[in-house]
């Protein structure tokens, strides 16, 4: 739904200063959006996850290191990784915005928050790549 | 500066002012209900993936490694913790749907819009036991 209302209000400020401006926060919706596009991402990439995870269990040392190597696998497993610890950074933080009233403690929860997404996301990504390299070794 | 004190009554004590109703002044509904589990299992999942972590690192680091992490997994405790996370994972994942397809501003009757959130909690456990039972059956 696109709001092509005109703004019929009296205003000082140019149409440019309008649109440059992006509001408050200064990046206009683009978080906003990005939530939707890594949600969009997730689904048929959380689907291949939970294939994935099915296939691993019960499966001895030799077997889970061949298929988390498989080329196929790996990839998905990276985008997958990409796109969901991006995606619950923004979430979290909706949450934290709405919950968190003081300050301080805000920002505080706020970077802990990014944190640990990027501890998540790398700890991911560097065993994924690794398991996948070692097979070429 | 203007006077910030606050207004007390005769005793001395601070006046308690009603708030805003809140959460337990309304009557539950379909969306209302479906809306607070969305983000309940998405903060459920985010503390989860530190167990996806957990799993991949264990993998790289080696069999010494993995052999303890697989057989947690593989335990009653671990295999109750993967159901119950694959449930909260089609849940989030339905009622992101859900709210994408209401981003767009469609199914936003009064009919629709419950049987949509309804649909959420019915298809994501209808989804969790097929998934399983695949899992099981393809073993």
């Amino acid at each position: 739904m696109v709001d092509n209302r005109p703004d019929i209000r009296p205003s000082i400020r140019t149409a440019r200063a309008r649109v440059s401006g992006l509001g408050a926060a200064h990046h206009g919706t683009r978080e906003w959006w990005m939530h939707r596009v890594t949600a969009v991402a997730n689904v048929p990439l959380v689907l291949a996850f939970v294939v994935i995870v099915a296939l691993m269990a019960g499966r001895p040392y030799p077997e889970a290191v061949a298929l988390v190597s498989h080329p196929l696998v790996a990839i998905l497993l990276i985008l997958g990784v990409l796109s969901v610890t991006n995606h619950m950074r923004m979430g979290l933080q909706i949450v934290i915005e709405d919950y968190v009233h003081d300050k301080g403690l805000r920002i505080a929860a706020v970077i802990a928050n990014n944190f640990y997404c990027v501890v998540v996301a790398v700890a991911c990504l560097y065993a994924i790549v690794r398991v996948s390299l070692r097979a070429l070794a | 500066m203007a006077d910030t004190a606050r207004p007390t009554n005769p005793a001395g004590r601070p006046v308690v002012r009603p708030l805003s109703p809140h959460l337990q002044i309304y009557r539950w509904t379909w969306t209302m209900a479906m809306s607070v589990a969305h983000r309940i299992t998405g903060v459920a999942l985010y503390g989860g993936t530190a167990l996806l972590a957990l799993w991949l690192v264990a993998l790289a680091a080696g069999p010494g490694a993995y052999g303890p992490v697989a057989w947690f997994f593989g335990s009653f405790l671990g295999r109750l913790i993967l159901f119950v996370y694959s449930w909260i994972l089609l849940h989030h994942m339905l009622g992101g749907i859900r709210h994408l397809v209401w981003d767009f501003g469609h199914g936003m009757e009064p009919g629709t819009r419950i049987a949509m959130a309804r649909f959420t909690l019915i298809g994501s456990t209808a989804l969790t036991v097929l998934v399983w039972l695949v899992a099981l059956v393809a073993r």
